[in-house]
């Protein structure tokens, strides 16, 4: 009889399942903006304004880029914690991945529902 | 349990990276990495910049339209095309492997080839449109 002594922080399967799910809904999304493209292919700036008029699309689009940032920071900080060993710069490239993925979120807002 | 030490020095250690011959999967996998790093650092700010040149005005819109017209955009959509495309389909593997679908290694093989033919193709007829 084995006894297995689990340690971590059992934050792996919670990013598992949201790496998942954010990368499924991402692909729906493109569908949808793939498919206004393949439509519009040679779409003004009206057919685009026209387009991002409606707060479904809007929406759409945020639900993709949460997703996105969500799914970045979880791959990124596989790739630090796999590739980057010593703590004090994994940390600091890590803080910096959080900052720039927090800017684009606003970022992002502000240019859905600009004023 | 032993301790990891003991057993870690008995294994033969091929850490020289030109020796190592990755399988298929193995490279489907490390440019799943590498194109999702570039995405992060390349393809986020950009299509950013991108969404809010297209949607802030008729002028910024127009603007935008002309920087994308010049051979250096150009080329850097094509390769962040790729990235895209070849994370897209990997991905989709990485999901139909969770479902247990096609995990026996002739399969495995056989769709981590599609995946990379297909994301070359795929980004030869962006290429080609956009060119």
């Amino acid at each position: 009889m084995v006894k297995r002594i689990v340690v971590g922080a059992h934050y792996g399967l919670r990013d598992w399942l949201m790496q998942r799910v954010t990368a499924v809904v991402m692909l729906l999304a493109t569908l949808v903006f793939a498919a206004f493209f393949l439509t519009h292919p040679s779409a003004q700036f009206e057919d685009w304004q026209w387009f991002f008029s409606y707060q479904a699309v809007r929406v759409l689009a945020l639900l993709f880029f949460l997703s996105l940032y969500l799914h970045a920071w979880v791959g990124v900080r596989d790739i630090l914690m796999d590739y980057i060993q010593p703590v004090g710069v994994r940390l600091t490239l890590q803080v910096a991945t959080i900052v720039a993925l927090v800017s684009y979120a606003l970022w992002t807002v502000s240019i859905l529902w600009r004023g | 349990m032993s301790t990891p030490s003991a057993v870690a020095k008995k294994r033969p250690k091929h850490l020289d990276l030109p020796k190592i011959r990755l399988p298929i999967p193995g490279v489907v996998s490390i440019l799943h990495r590498i194109s999702g790093t570039v995405m992060f650092l390349v393809l986020i700010p950009v299509l950013l910049r991108c969404l809010d040149s297209s949607l802030a005005s008729q002028e910024s819109f127009e603007d935008l339209r002309f920087q994308l017209g010049s051979w250096v955009a150009k080329l850097v959509v094509i390769g962040l095309s790729w990235a895209f495309i070849h994370h897209f389909l990997a991905g989709i593997r990485y999901l139909l492997l969770d479902l247990h679908i096609g995990i026996d290694l002739p399969t495995t093989r056989f769709w981590s080839k599609v995946v990379l033919v297909a994301g070359m193709l795929l980004t030869l007829l962006v290429a080609v449109a956009i060119w």
